[in-house]
């Protein structure tokens, strides 16, 4: 295995790999300055005035963490992957009872308070799900090799999803499915397989068109019919089935949705239906992002964001910010940090021979590339809004400990394989 | 891996589109979004009168506000500014408390800071950063009540208004002429709105006076230069009988221009500016002697024997009266014509009079036989050639018509019946159904005082004023003499009004007693003219005081306010000094001799 960075001895012992921690730390420490540029505002608000001290506070909890796990001994962690599950499981599932608001999510109850220390359980349970599904994926002797295969594995993450959407927060549910599709994908699973698995989504997505719909299952039909001879006839019928009551509960379902989730859905498809509405935080994030320019206005020089048009811009929308006061230049930038680290998570994946190692890594790819493409997207009108931070950029403190508890296992497993 | 690269590229594709290819686009919302368009309104023009006085100007008004700050720094501000713009501690708290209730608009400190405080704090600009300094003009009137129906008032456009096509390209919140001069030429004296930017952030909150962006000024209003003499108004205003109703117009004999235009009671247009209190606008409305209504053109009264001189006027035209000529019956007290019996207004009656001593002793004798030549189809068709069933077109807003049949038809039309021929001796009169304005009666009087042409009042001295006459009496200089001859008989010895001859002018003219139903007392009326001795009249007066005290009269109450107010205005124009003891009758009671008073 070749060595395609030279570190000094000390840096790589003590970081494990300078690379990742390198380019987590510097986002970290470009979090706090964007999130000290979006308290900047003409009329100051004492809540997101003082949110960098907050967040530097928390970041210093979080390499306290990162260290912490940095000390624990690979086979601890494969052997605590199925208790830490079922612990986040159940503190999920706390949450739906004793969970409460706080900041700009004050409606719905996500965080738990236990004492001073307040945190969210779903950050943790994304951790625990990664660990979960690595430790489950790891022990098959094969890849998945029939439908059958997946079950287990996607039992396992729609646990967790469901609690979290029942919270609810569609985001951060979304999560769970970019780590059961990159893993899934890491150990093995025929691209093939992955569509079927997916394809209830699809087709939930689709039902909202009923034509659209019928040519999508009929196409589905013929390429389980196409590919008969690789799959058992009770998982054709199950996949078809599974289409079927995506496409007949999709209306229901829309209806079951909170209207603010419904909103966000309709605007992303025409923004200007409820411009001063639910429409605004779309239109208000474009122009600031678009009057950015090439450029952009300069540090903490955002008009869109001193004037408060912002949502949220501390937090959800805190890439709004960056696009408008560092322009494309600087939001390319970012957006290829995030590339290079979750490439780099890729080449330590590779490079691992431990399966459990790489599926973790691969888990992690699979969250962030969700946090990041969601997140970034959404700001600049590519995805529907949902509330779901970017990883070390945005405010929040549990959501950075994750992250770098997450840096910590990528390090560490990765190491000593 | 393709994945990555294919989502991330989609992410940074995107966002190129978003901000290097329309770009621009966005970033002309993201100024939109922030900069509100506030109007800065312009100063309305100034009026001045003939001499260059100034009847209305604008005062600079400074208001001092606070733009949106946490408490703290509010009361910090307010204190700092204390000293100078004299706030008690108390006022300070409130103003505090007014910022914590409404966090979005500006804290209005004071809209009326005078101009010292306003420069110490201008000077002091660093220490208070949040303090916004914006100066409005605030019409003034220099003379106030005098001037009140004359210039009118203004106020902000009302939503009425701004449905209506004068005020089409208007927006909320100007301040208009609502009555008067000021609402006449509201597009000179309007100026051009500027424009300023502030800043507001997402919730309307006005966050800064933005100074990048080009703000247009406002254009002052146009000057505007009157007939008006201010110092006569006021004059008017200050003689004019207390708590009696009434109006005075004069008018300059030599173009029509008016010198005074007065109604009382009056009101202050200075109370409008900036928005009149709800009380003193229902008083306003309340008060049955009624002081928003110009009774000088919007008011119409029963002319009386002032219309003799028309009746005069007209039998000359058409040759049906030599201005020596003397009626075939002479006076005994009555005349009867086809049954029906009118009386004379002096029992005795006045014997044989010619037509200078018939307008001199308004004898309605004379005036019912003179009527009776003209007609009463002629004198109804020469009346209305006149004017007076028709406005003068002075330049004020609501100015009134006189009421006069236009034609025998005109009785058809209102009463339902056809007139008898008698019904010319009413008339003739300036009885029956004739109501004219006070301006109507000045203008008609100023034919007389001239060549017998009658150009329309006007306030406004523009330098191309039509000199075109609205109409003419086609009279001789010899009967233009004879008619004057008449009026000059009423203030010289045994006149009527000889009380209120003058020394150093000719004033002369008609005065008028109208009996009205519901009325205790009559209205006075005294319609006339003054020039310098042996001259031409240079002044045309109308005077009307309604209701006067039963027995009063034109030649008690009304004459010798015209006479005053010829005297002050003429004394001015000639440079001589003015003196308190004008009339015969003042001179008479202070004891001091007339020399001028022929006595017979």
């Amino acid at each position: 295995m070749s060595r395609d960075v030279a570190p000094t001895g000390w840096l790589r012992r003590w970081t494990g790999d300078p690379i990742l921690v390198g380019v987590g730390l510097g986002l970290s420490l470009f979090g706090i300055a964007m999130i000290y540029s979006a308290g900047i505002l003409n009329v100051p608000s004492p809540v997101t005035e003082s949110a960098w001290r907050r967040q530097v506070i928390w970041l210093v909890v979080a390499l306290t963490a990162f260290a912490a796990v940095w000390k624990v001994r690979p086979q601890w962690i494969e052997w605590a992957a199925f208790p830490i599950y079922v612990l986040s499981v159940i503190l999920l599932a706390a949450t739906l009872v004793i969970g409460t608001g706080a900041g700009t999510a004050e409606g719905v109850g996500r965080w738990i308070v236990v004492g001073p220390l307040r945190f969210q359980p779903a950050e943790f349970a994304k951790l625990a799900a990664v660990l979960g599904l690595a430790r489950l994926l790891s022990s098959r002797e094969t890849p998945p090799q029939t439908l059958r295969d997946l079950l287990a594995p996607a039992a396992l993450m729609g646990l967790p999803l469901a609690l979290v959407v029942l919270q609810p927060d569609l985001g951060t549910a979304l999560a769970f499915v970019g780590i059961l599709f990159a893993a899934l994908y890491w150990a093995g699973t025929p691209p093939f397989l992955l569509f079927l698995l997916a394809s209830p989504g699809i087709a939930l997505v689709l039902a909202f068109s009923t034509v659209v719909w019928s040519a999508y299952f009929v196409g589905l039909a013929l390429l389980l019919y196409a590919f008969r001879y690789r799959l058992y006839l009770v998982e054709s019928v199950a996949v078809l089935l599974g289409n079927l009551s995506a496409g007949i509960i999709a209306n229901p379902l829309w209806s079951s949705l909170a209207t603010y989730q419904r909103n966000r859905l309709l605007v992303f498809l025409d923004p200007s239906t409820d411009p001063r509405g639910a429409g605004w935080n779309l239109i208000q994030s474009k122009v600031a992002i678009g009057s950015g320019g090439l450029t952009g206005k300069g540090f903490t020089q955002g008009t869109q964001k001193r004037l408060d048009f912002l949502p949220e811009q501390h937090t959800d929308f805190i890439f709004s910010v960056i696009g408008e006061e560092l322009g494309f230049i600087g939001a390319t930038l970012v957006v290829a940090a995030f590339s290079f680290l979750l490439w780099r998570l890729v080449r330590l994946a590779e490079r691992t021979a431990d399966p459990f190692a790489g599926l973790v890594l691969f888990g992690i790819f699979g969250a962030w590339l969700v946090h990041v493409f969601i997140n970034i997207g959404m700001t600049v009108g590519l995805v529907p809004i949902t509330g779901i931070p970017l990883p070390f950029v945005s405010y929040g403190g549990t959501f950075l400990v994750t992250c770098w508890a997450f840096i910590a296992l990528a390090v560490r497993l990765s190491r000593e394989a | 891996m393709l994945v990555l690269v294919v989502l991330m590229g989609i992410l940074v594709i995107s966002f190129f589109r978003a901000q290097v290819v329309r770009g621009s686009s966005w970033a002309l919302q993201s100024d939109s979004n922030r900069l509100r368009v506030l109007p800065v309104p312009p100063p309305r023009g100034t009026v001045f009168d003939r001499y260059g006085e100034i009847i209305a100007d604008n005062v600079p008004s400074y208001s001092v506000s606070l733009f949106p700050a946490p408490s703290d720094s509010i009361r910090a501000t307010l204190e700092r500014l204390s000293p100078f713009l004299e706030l008690d501690p108390q006022r300070v708290e409130a103003l505090v408390e007014e910022a914590a209730s409404n966090r979005r608009h500006p804290l209005l400190v004071t809209d009326n800071a005078d101009y010292d405080a306003i420069a110490q704090v201008e000077e002091r600009r660093a220490e208070f950063p949040g303090v916004f300094l914006e100066m409005r003009p605030r019409r003034r009137y220099l003379a106030g009540p005098a001037v009140g129906h004359a210039l009118g008032y203004v106020g902000e456009v009302s939503a009425a208004e701004l449905e209506s096509p004068l005020f089409e390209a208007y927006e909320q919140g100007m301040i208009v002429g609502k009555e008067g001069l000021e609402r006449q030429y509201e597009s000179l004296l309007q100026g051009t709105q500027g424009v300023r930017y502030v800043e507001v952030d997402a919730v309307g909150r006005v966050v800064g006076s933005f100074e990048g962006q080009a703000a247009a000024s406002a254009i002052p209003g146009e000057e505007l230069y009157l007939n008006l003499d201010l110092a006569l108004m006021e004059y008017i205003h200050q003689i004019f009988p207390d708590s009696m109703r009434g109006a005075v117009v004069a008018l300059n004999a030599e173009d029509g221009g008016v010198l005074a235009l007065y109604s009382a009671p009056t009101f202050d247009p200075n109370d409008f500016v900036g928005g009149i209190s709800r009380s003193l606008w229902e008083e306003l409305n309340r008060d049955l002697s009624r002081p928003l209504y110009n009774r000088a053109a919007v008011g119409r009264y029963p002319p009386a024997s002032t219309w003799k001189l028309a009746t005069a006027a007209i039998g000359l035209e058409l040759d049906l009266v030599e201005p020596d000529g003397i009626m075939p019956t002479a006076c005994y007290g009555s005349y009867t014509f086809q049954g029906v019996t009118r009386r004379c207004w002096r029992p005795e009656g006045h014997g044989h009079l010619d037509l200078a001593g018939a307008v001199a002793h308004s004898c309605n004798v004379w005036f019912y036989q003179l009527g009776l030549r003209i007609g009463l189809e002629r004198l109804v068709a020469e009346g209305s050639r006149l004017g007076f069933g028709e406005a003068c077109g002075v330049d004020l807003p609501r100015e009134m018509p006189g009421r006069f049949p236009d034609s025998l038809d005109w009785w058809q039309r209102v009463f339902d019946y056809r007139p008898f021929e008698n019904e010319v001796m009413t008339l003739s009169i300036g009885q029956g159904p004739n109501d004219q304005t006070p301006l109507k009666m000045a203008q008609f009087y100023l034919a007389l005082a001239r060549d017998g042409s009658a150009p329309r009042p006007q306030l406004i001295r523009s330098p191309d004023h039509d000199p075109e006459t609205d109409w003419r009496l086609d009279l001789g200089e010899r009967s233009l003499e004879a008619l004057r001859e008449g009026l000059r008989q009423v203030t010289s010895p045994g006149g009527t009004a000889h009380l209120s001859s003058l020394e150093h002018w000719d004033f002369i003219g008609k005065t008028g007693t109208a009996q009205r139903a519901q009325q205790d007392g009559p209205d006075a009326w005294f319609v006339g003219m003054a020039g310098p001795w042996g001259g031409d009249p240079e002044i045309v007066l109308a005077v009307l005081v309604e209701e006067v005290a039963p027995g009063e009269g034109g030649s008690s109450v009304a004459a010798p306010v015209a006479a005053k107010a010829a005297d002050f205005h003429l004394r001015r124009k000639y440079g001589m000094p003015l003196d308190t003891i004008q009339t015969l009758g003042e001179h008479l009671r202070a004891g001091v001799p007339a020399p001028w008073a022929r006595w017979e």
